[in-house]
């Protein structure tokens, strides 16, 4: 299945950076699984593999100066936003150069320097992040608009709710994606969802619900492209829910094949968002093979350096663990 | 020539606090149910119709309009999730819970969220919030009939927020400390909980200076000297204290009280120090006694200063129950001046 014509409202270099960070964040995870099947413990790790076009086609939708909020499976959505993989893998090795100097983990990464405002593994509880961060950008007059990321398990949530309620009546720039990827764990999201579309709750707070396919990068910048003009138009919020796919289980160690069927699995890597890329890209003649295989070298060299230097990086000192408690010292 | 102090109540404190700083610095917005009332309706003539329960803001909205003053559906975890987020990106916000009780609507935003982020992004985040709470029983008010607020709506739970790092907690006693700990609670960079009692709100009344001014967040202070006992209060116990100590002066007991004001981080060297002098404690606190923040300084007395001790430490508490509604009952769930003069008896040995 092809994805959709919308190559000519892209540049060239744009197209080359969607490529560049759907490999990247595939690559990051593909070595942190290699890493972890061979002993490394990273705690809790969510593997982003088969979402890519999600955080990509957001993320390629806003500017360097925007928010996002994500959930616990939030790897692609740092690397979309631009965190540098270098401090992310050497967070997940628990090393004290990590994005958070190693107190935080896969669930926690943060990078407020890139608008990157935490992985956040209670889940739903980043709606109301961004929300917060909209309703900074307008009272301060910054133009900024903040992207939540939810699943169709937190769709269900009060906080997404109540999230989606007061950027609404606030009309705040607020993008809601839900990135549906059929389970949350291993919930199957008809069993738990009782509308069709999640799509559809977006009529509850009167504003626009689009449905797109996921592993198609550019109906997911479209979507979010239009929500983001609306938003900072000051129109208020919109939702977006992407249909998408895990290839693999909820976190590392699940085994999906108890919940979900070998075949369903073939039919999503069939749509891979990568391989449908590359194929739409060589066939149309917009990008040639070299390009593309430049890109996949530079991001395997990327992660051997970063899994280098997370290697290198020493660990926190003891005294560590008492600093930043809290944001001000108390008086003495 | 001295000018008149003027005499503000508790709650007038805490507004005149807010609002200096709100003048001061654009970037504090202050947002929750009610907190201005009737929002909307400004063309029907309706503005600022309730300011909170305790009237705290009432005035606000007409001062600073409707983008810094917001009024919040009733969503506990939405807004105080939206004011974490707010705190993350530039804002200062001022966010209240309209009771204590409602606290577990948003507990994940305070204890999992504002608690915890700048410690777990690895200090990368400064979060300057203020979550403001009414929080208490009636206790005795001469009522033989009816009730109160019941068991939902009159709690004191701090301690289940004093409980988690990261969160700075105080409980103002007086419109002069209110005034104070609230404008040292907005100019923390991190969040701050400051505990409002309900019953102090509207009666305490007391000379506050005009001029901004912080009291320190992490300092108890002794407010009355004595030698013979150390009387430690938090919030409104703090003047059942003070009334016990006048009863015990009348019995040739000379009591110290010293006020708790930050309930985290706690000031132990002033408790310390004071017991230290009087070798005898007794911790008065409105909340249920298993877990609380009166077994907790007694623990802490008992762990550093035990040698200074001649006695052991008492505690004064809620009984383990729920706050009743009828007001026979819950005029007993308050501890009383005379339940403290009861527990001092015990430690000397003597009256009763």
């Amino acid at each position: 299945m092809a994805i959709s014509e919308r190559w000519a409202t892209l540049t060239r270099e744009r197209l080359l950076w969607m490529y560049d960070r759907m490999t990247l964040i595939r690559e990051f995870e593909e070595r942190l699984r290699q890493l972890v099947d061979a002993g490394m413990p990273v705690g809790a790790a969510h593997y982003y593999v088969g979402e890519e076009a999600v955080a990509v086609g957001v993320c390629a939708a806003l500017e360097p100066m925007d928010w996002i909020a994500s959930t616990h499976r939030g790897h692609g959505h740092c690397i979309a936003k631009g965190v540098d993989v270098r401090p992310m893998m050497a967070e997940l090795f628990g090393k004290v150069t990590g994005s958070n100097r190693g107190k935080g983990g896969s669930m926690h990464i943060t990078d407020v320097r890139v608008g990157m405002l935490g992985v956040n593994p209670i889940l739903g509880m980043g709606t109301t992040h961004a929300v917060g961060a909209a309703l900074s950008a307008k009272v301060r007059r910054t133009g900024q608009v903040a992207a939540a990321f939810f699943g169709d398990g937190a769709s269900n949530i009060g906080a997404v709710h109540e999230a989606m309620n007061l950027a609404a009546i606030w009309k705040l720039p607020v993008v809601f994606v839900c990135e549906n990827n059929g389970y949350a764990q291993s919930t199957p999201v008809e069993y738990a969802v009782a509308v069709q579309d999640i799509a559809d709750r977006a009529a509850g707070y009167a504003m626009p619900g689009v449905v797109v396919d996921g592993q198609d990068v550019f109906a997911v910048w479209e979507a979010t492209d239009a929500a983001v003009r609306r938003a900072r138009a000051g129109t208020g919020p919109s939702l977006i829910e992407c249909k998408t796919y895990r290839y693999y289980g909820h976190y590392h160690g699940d085994d999906p094949r108890r919940y979900r069927t070998a075949e369903e699995e073939e039919v999503a890597r069939a749509r891979d968002c990568i391989r449908r890329f590359r194929e739409g890209a060589l066939t149309r003649g917009l990008l040639g093979a070299d390009d593309l295989d430049a890109i996949d070298a530079r991001n395997r060299a990327l992660l051997d350096e970063a899994i280098a230097f997370a290697e290198v990086s020493p660990l926190p000192d003891p005294a560590e663990l008492c600093t930043d408690v809290y944001v001000t010292e108390p008086s003495e | 020539m001295t000018t008149a102090v003027r005499e503000l109540t508790f709650s007038q404190a805490i507004n005149e606090a807010i609002r200096q700083e709100m003048r001061r610095d654009p970037t504090i917005v202050i947002m929750g149910e009610d907190i201005a009332g009737g929002a909307g309706r400004a063309h029907l003539g309706f503005v600022d119709a309730w300011g909170g329960p305790l009237r705290v803001t009432r005035g606000l909205i007409t001062e600073f309009g409707p983008e810094r003053v917001l009024d919040t559906p009733i969503a506990e975890m939405g807004f105080v999730g939206a004011a974490v987020g707010a705190a993350m990106t530039g804002l200062r916000p001022i966010v209240e819970v309209l009771f204590v009780d409602l606290i577990g609507c948003c507990y994940d935003q305070i204890i999992n969220q504002a608690a915890k982020m700048h410690y777990m992004m690895g200090g990368q985040l400064d979060l300057p919030l203020v979550i403001r709470i009414p929080y208490g029983a009636r206790g005795a008010t001469g009522q033989t009939y009816g009730g109160g607020a019941a068991a939902q709506h009159s709690q004191t739970l701090y301690s289940v927020l004093a409980h988690v790092p990261g969160l700075k907690v105080v409980a103002p006693t007086t419109a002069y400390n209110a005034k104070g700990l609230t404008m040292a609670a907005i100019r923390d960079d991190g969040p701050v909980v400051v505990m409002e009692n309900k019953f102090l709100g509207l009666a305490a009344k007391g000379p506050v200076p005009e001029e901004p001014y912080t009291i320190p967040i992490g300092r108890a202070e002794v407010v009355r000297r004595g030698r013979d006992v150390t009387l430690c209060g938090i919030g409104r116990m703090t003047h059942v204290c003070l009334e016990a100590a006048a009863l015990l002066a009348g019995e040739g007991t000379s009591a110290e009280v010293v006020d708790v004001l930050t309930l985290a981080p706690l000031d132990e060297a002033t408790i310390l120090e004071s017991v230290a002098r009087t070798k005898r404690l007794v911790v008065v606190d409105e909340d249920t006694p298993t877990a609380s923040m009166a077994r907790d300084i007694a623990a802490r007395v008992a762990d550093q200063g035990f040698d200074f001790l001649d006695a052991p430490v008492k505690t004064v508490t809620a009984p383990e129950t729920p706050v009743p509604f009828a007001a026979v009952l819950e005029a007993h769930y308050v501890p009383r001046a005379a339940n403290v003069v009861a527990a001092v008896h015990t430690l000397l040995g003597t009256g009763g």
